[in-house]
């Protein structure tokens, strides 16, 4: 597969602090990556390293096959970091026009751009006159110019009120469908599992998990279960060896898997034995769940 | 290098503060030298025609327009720290890095732009004092005409080492209001320094040293002209003369800082993290 990123033991500190810790991963093309942690956990630092604005203390990182200086290969990327910057003083158009310049690329594109986000009405107003939800949006645009061959946004729905919110995802999703690699930075994990397929977690400056979000942890899901025979199931269940953890809540008994198992061998199982279930659902940790379970497991 | 001229021009231009300081610092310099070379009439009581005085005769002329000229460049001197406050506080300067620009990059369309307005200033008073001697001087022989047109590149230096002194104070600062303030600070240190040599020792080993600080060597690349207006006038005062031409080692001096100033932006802006 197609390199679009490489990391290699990277490392940074700022004095003291060690903001990132012998980090390695890499990001490959078509995906849509994650950067998952808590505030303060280095994925700032991380992109800021990789964009060119912050120095490396040790380690190495290079843009696809390794043989483009960092700024050039900048040139192909997008990359909305924090907040929006641009020149307040310029209208839209005018602050995507001098991006099109930074990154050599043609003008033409400036209004196409525009209209994905929504800000093709409002291309002669001046940036300082936009609300936070349009900034973003107007950077959105900006990160798009060169129609990059990925696209990086730290916390891009951060500040923003609901409807800035569902916009905003709703355009990384937009883009996500057109096949261009995404790689997000964010601490709100409902974000990164609505949007992501693979995900790489940090927790002060250290790597604890990278790989897809379906793998993250070694689970087959768990049942949610209610019974007329309440006190006879949870019998069952705890002499099965298929089940782990049990826990009872409000009536609902929740059983983990340690094999896999569907919902109807389940039902047929417990049917067998002369248990009939008033309620059944299967689920997989979400992705919260599973965070917290990564994280308390180190602890 | 076009390009980088290019970025920096849009940033300038459609700002409307810089719009106006870059216009003031290029129309008032010569407004003030038409008015200086039409007649006045003062109420009727007298003329005032700064032209008879001599001042506007070739070859003095470069000397004395350059040296004035000079003092406009405090304006544009506003708008250059501004540029580098302005991409911190918007932190445009983070933004047009993640957006492609390398840090080199961006030292040199500072440069490049602050050369380009220091050589668009030249020409332009070049071209006016020029126009102006041929109208006023008494002397329009070629040779006389050309004889000090190298105030011209003094002035080009002086112009280019000034802001490439404010470049660095902005990106040392960040902030466009501390560094107009260094440079005033800067100034009144070179003449403590200049002061404690004296008490130390004496003036003459101070004015040597003196003539090697940053502000004091763009300062004697174009020597104050009025000992010369005044010596055109009384021939016969031989102690009245000094040494104002312009001279190599002057040249180097102020060449060097201008190298050293934009080489310490560059090494301030690599090691920096944004």
């Amino acid at each position: 597969m197609e390199n679009i990123l490489t990391i290699n033991n990277l490392t940074k500190k700022f004095g003291y602090l060690t903001a990132v810790k012998d980090l390695s991963f890499t990001i490959n093309k078509g995906n849509v990556y994650g950067i998952l942690g808590p505030n303060g956990s280095g994925k700032s630092t991380t992109l800021g390293i990789v964009l060119n604005v912050v120095n490396k203390t040790e380690g190495n990182f290079h843009w696809f096959d390794g043989n483009t200086s960092t700024h050039d290969a900048l040139k192909k990327v997008g990359a909305i970091i924090e907040r929006p910057n641009f020149y307040p003083y310029m209208t839209a158009l005018q602050n995507l026009k001098l991006v099109c310049k930074i990154k050599g690329v043609d003008t033409s594109k400036v209004e196409e751009k525009l209209e994905v986000v929504g800000l093709l009405d409002r291309r002669n107003s001046k940036f300082r006159t936009f609300s936070l939800g349009m900034k973003q949006r107007l950077a959105i645009a900006s990160a798009l110019l060169n129609d990059p061959e990925i696209l990086i946004l730290d916390e891009p729905t951060n500040g923003l009120d609901p409807q800035g919110i569902h916009q905003i995802r709703q355009i990384i999703k937009d883009i996500a469908a057109n096949g261009t690699t995404i790689l997000l930075a964010s601490h709100l994990l409902d974000e990164v599992e609505k949007v992501c397929s693979h995900v790489v977690v940090l927790r002060k400056g250290e790597k604890l998990y990278s790989g897809r979000v379906d793998e993250m942890i070694n689970s087959h899901g768990f049942f949610e279960l209610k019974a007329d025979k309440h006190d006879e199931l949870i019998k069952l269940l705890e002499t099965d060896t298929s089940f782990g953890k049990i826990t009872i809540e409000d009536e609902i008994v929740t059983a983990f898997l340690n094999n896999p198992m569907s919902a109807s061998e389940f039902n047929k199982l417990m049917f067998s034995k002369d248990i009939t279930l008033s309620h059944l659902v299967k689920r997989k940790e979400s992705l919260e769940e599973q965070f917290l379970q990564l994280t308390d497991n180190l602890n | 290098m076009i390009r980088l001229v290019q970025l920096e021009l849009q940033k300038l231009l459609l700002n409307r503060t810089s719009k106006i300081l870059i216009f003031i610092s290029f129309i008032l310099p010569f407004t003030v030298l038409i008015l200086s070379s039409i007649k006045i009439n003062v109420f009727g009581f007298f003329t005032l025609e700064l032209g008879e005085l001599g001042i506007f005769n070739f070859p003095i002329i470069w000397h004395i327009t350059t040296f004035f000229a000079s003092y406009f460049k405090f304006f544009f001197a506003i708008v250059v720290v501004s540029m580098i406050g302005n991409e911190y506080s918007n932190k445009t300067l983070k933004q047009n890095l993640i957006d492609g620009l390398s840090k080199k990059e961006f030292i040199l369309s500072k440069f490049y732009t602050i050369v380009f307005f220091s050589l668009a200033a030249t020409l332009l008073i070049g071209l006016a004092t020029f126009l102006i001697g041929l109208y006023y001087s008494s002397y329009t022989e070629a040779n006389i005409i050309f004889r000090e047109v190298d105030f011209l590149l003094a002035y080009f230096l002086k112009l280019v080492g000034f802001f490439s002194l404010c470049l660095f104070f902005g990106m040392l600062l960040k902030r466009s209001a501390f560094a107009l303030a260094f440079l005033v600070i800067l100034y009144l240190l070179e003449w403590i320094i200049v002061g404690i040599i004296t008490w130390q020792f004496n003036y003459n080993i101070a004015e040597k040293i003196h003539n090697f600080f940053p502000l004091q060597s763009m300062y004697k690349l174009i020597d104050q002209p009025i000992q010369r207006m005044v010596m055109t006038k009384f021939p016969d005062k031989a102690d009245l003369a000094y040494d104002y031409a312009l001279h190599f080692h002057e040249i180097v001096i102020v060449l060097g800082w201008t190298a050293l100033f934009i080489f310490l932006s560059y090494r301030l802006l690599k090691k920096r993290d944004l």
